[in-house]
């Protein structure tokens, strides 16, 4: 297997240096690259730059208990906690803490935000020093590739030679499936939930969608649109509103909001709001641009839609985890249409081939991707056994 | 962390017991059609085989992996194909056999994928078995046979002797047979005569390839 062969297409030149906009956030903030660049899949170089993350509970004395935890692509490192621009509970607070399912009292939980997010991580709202503006779509593209060797800096500056765990849904199951490929020797156990090898051609095309909806709105004046604080806010809520249905399913939209409407009697032949499921996605919407950087989620969905595995081995999985010492558990949902159960059967199948130790659950339940983000009491149990018998494997000691 | 529960040993049928003394410890071992996982679940912490499960249904996948054990749904029939040849030391059929449609095929894929097949199914030969249909003339129940007729997954009802004709005609080298009385009694056999084959309830072979 290649590891860490970020040979990329092309050009190299200098190293595109950021400096952080966003510099006011708790938890902790580190600056990768500056001593050696890092050298993108695209090509260029990156560094100096820097990544915000967070971590809960203590890493123990021989640094075997960490668990990162990679987020989804609107996700942050604020995994455990209320979230600080919005005040809203962590988006994993009902798995991650102390007496829980991922239990803060026997692991040390690290999540770094990803590059090209807006959290405190190099982005395209940082400032490109060569200009001093902000970069705008200026950014060097990134890959899922690029997010996650950052993240493997992060862990090798906390002095950690091997993660216990390695887990994330959504987009945060691509980062946990490329940890296993590209590092497997600094993985133990790997949890890709609700996740897919490759990004499908609908989900390019959903992702293209929220993307043109963003260049459409003439606030986003081909991404520099910072100077005037004034942010393409009606495409990037279009964007998430479209993105938001793919997240729900059919039925769980219809127990949820029915035909019903929204403070009203009757329909008011017009085009305000009148079913709650309108109203719900306009919230949605509205609170989404709030947190969010619009010219970031253009970058971030772009790379997921570049991320497939197999590419670098001929459209052929299985060498992507050749001879992995990974241990595996893939988790989908019944009712989760984004990334079916048929996508993480697929990486089954490429785990089997190659003889890896994996186990895989597909849960029962209506709420569709976001599954992995609400209480759904099968998956917890799920996973903290599988947790158990990988620490009881590992010999873990607890770190209390 | 908590330890694992493994205090299962009561509910452990009689064949994965027998099954789990002929396992070498340490090795790798395929549990197709793993069920609740006790017997996987015994092979890895009393044993410490890197042991492995594909299991029809969910509930039964669902509470292997909460156990802590690497077990994926899928099936016998289609699935074993995924596998490289000789992954495993061991590949385990337990009480499986007679759900099975394409016998053949599958019994070649575990050794292929395996070096050693262990096979544990129920004697339709045994002699309760023979009285129940010959003299009341209904469709046999027994403890290893517990499903009434039309609710039974099995739809393959084969003696040992067939069992042991098929393995002659397909080439394959039987390493071990431990026959299995209505007393739950267990013996070695070098072969399959007519007495053992009327006194078996069930009956665990470890095959090979020849």
């Amino acid at each position: 297997m290649t590891t860490n062969s970020h040979d990329g297409v092309g050009h190299t030149g200098e190293s595109i240096a950021v400096e952080p906009t966003v510099t006011d956030l708790p938890g902790h903030r580190l600056v990768l690259g500056a001593d050696v660049p890092m050298r993108l899949v695209s090509g260029q170089l990156l560094g100096p730059f820097t990544v915000s993350y967070q971590t809960y509970g203590v890493l123990n004395a021989d640094k075997s208990n960490a668990i990162l935890v990679c987020h989804a692509l609107t996700g942050d490192q604020y995994v455990a906690e209320s979230h600080p621009v919005t005040g809203r509970p962590g988006w994993w607070e009902r798995l991650v803490g102390p007496g829980l399912t991922i239990n803060t009292d026997d692991y040390f939980v690290i999540c770094v935000n990803v590059l090209a997010g807006c959290m405190g991580s190099a982005g395209p709202k940082d400032i490109d020093p060569r200009t001093g503006k902000q970069f705008g779509l200026n950014f060097p593209l990134i890959t899922i590739t690029d997010m996650v060797a950052a993240q493997r800096l992060v862990v090798e500056h906390l002095g950690i030679t091997q993660l216990f765990a390695v887990i994330g849904g959504s987009m945060g199951a691509m980062q946990t499936l490329e940890w296993a490929s590209r590092y497997p020797e600094m993985v133990y156990c790997a949890i890709p939930i609700a996740g897919a090898a490759r990004h499908s051609a609908q989900n390019i095309a959903f992702h293209e969608v929220g993307r043109q909806a963003i260049m459409a709105d003439p606030k986003w004046a081909g991404g520099d649109y910072y100077d005037d604080n004034d942010a393409p806010e009606r495409g990037l809520a279009v964007a998430r509103m479209a993105a938001h249905i793919t997240y729900l399913s059919d039925s769980a939209l219809h127990t949820k909001f029915g035909r019903n409407l929204q403070d009203r009697q009757a329909i008011t032949f017009g085009f305000d709001a009148d079913f709650q499921i309108e109203s719900y996605l306009r919230h949605q919407g509205r609170s989404f641009v709030e947190r969010f950087d619009a010219n970031s989620y253009l970058y971030i969905t772009r790379a997921m839609d570049y991320f497939d595995l197999a590419a670098e081995y001929n459209d052929n999985l299985p060498p992507a985890f050749e001879d992995s010492p990974v241990r595996f558990c893939l988790i989908s949902f019944t009712s989760d249409w984004l990334f079916p159960t048929s996508e993480s059967r697929r990486i089954v199948h490429a785990l089997n081939a190659v003889a890896a130790s994996v186990s895989f659950v597909e849960i029962e339940t209506e709420s569709g991707h976001d599954a992995f983000l609400l209480e759904e009491p099968e998956f917890f149990r799920i996973l903290s056994g599988f947790l158990r018998g990988a620490a009881d494997q590992r010999k873990l000691a607890s770190a209390s | 962390m908590t330890p694992t529960e493994t205090n299962n040993a009561a509910r452990i049928r009689i064949d994965q017991q027998l099954i789990a003394e002929m396992i070498t410890p340490g090795s790798r071992v395929l549990d197709v059609g793993c069920g609740d996982g006790i017997l996987l679940d015994l092979l890895v912490h009393d044993r410490q085989v890197d042991g492995r499960g594909i299991e029809l249904s969910q509930e039964g996948v669902n509470g292997c992996v909460s156990r802590g054990l690497a077990v994926v749904q899928g099936d016998a029939q289609t699935d074993l194909h995924n596998y490289p040849d000789n992954a495993f030391d061991y590949v385990i059929l337990s009480q499986t056999l007679p759900a099975i449609f394409d016998v053949k095929g599958v019994l070649g894929e575990m050794l292929r994928i395996g070096r050693c097949a262990v096979v544990s199914f129920p004697n339709f030969g045994y002699w309760r078995i023979r009285s129940v249909l010959a003299f009341r003339g209904r469709s046999p129940n027994s403890e290893s046979l517990p499903y009434t007729w039309y609710e039974s997954p099995n739809i393959r009802f084969f003696t040992l002797t067939d069992f042991t004709d098929l393995l002659a005609e397909l080439g394959l080298k039987t390493e071990r047979i431990v026959t299995i009385d209505g007393h739950g009694k267990a013996n070695t056999r070098g072969r399959i005569g007519h007495w053992s084959n009327l006194l078996t309830e069930q009956a665990v072979f470890v095959i090979t390839r020849k």
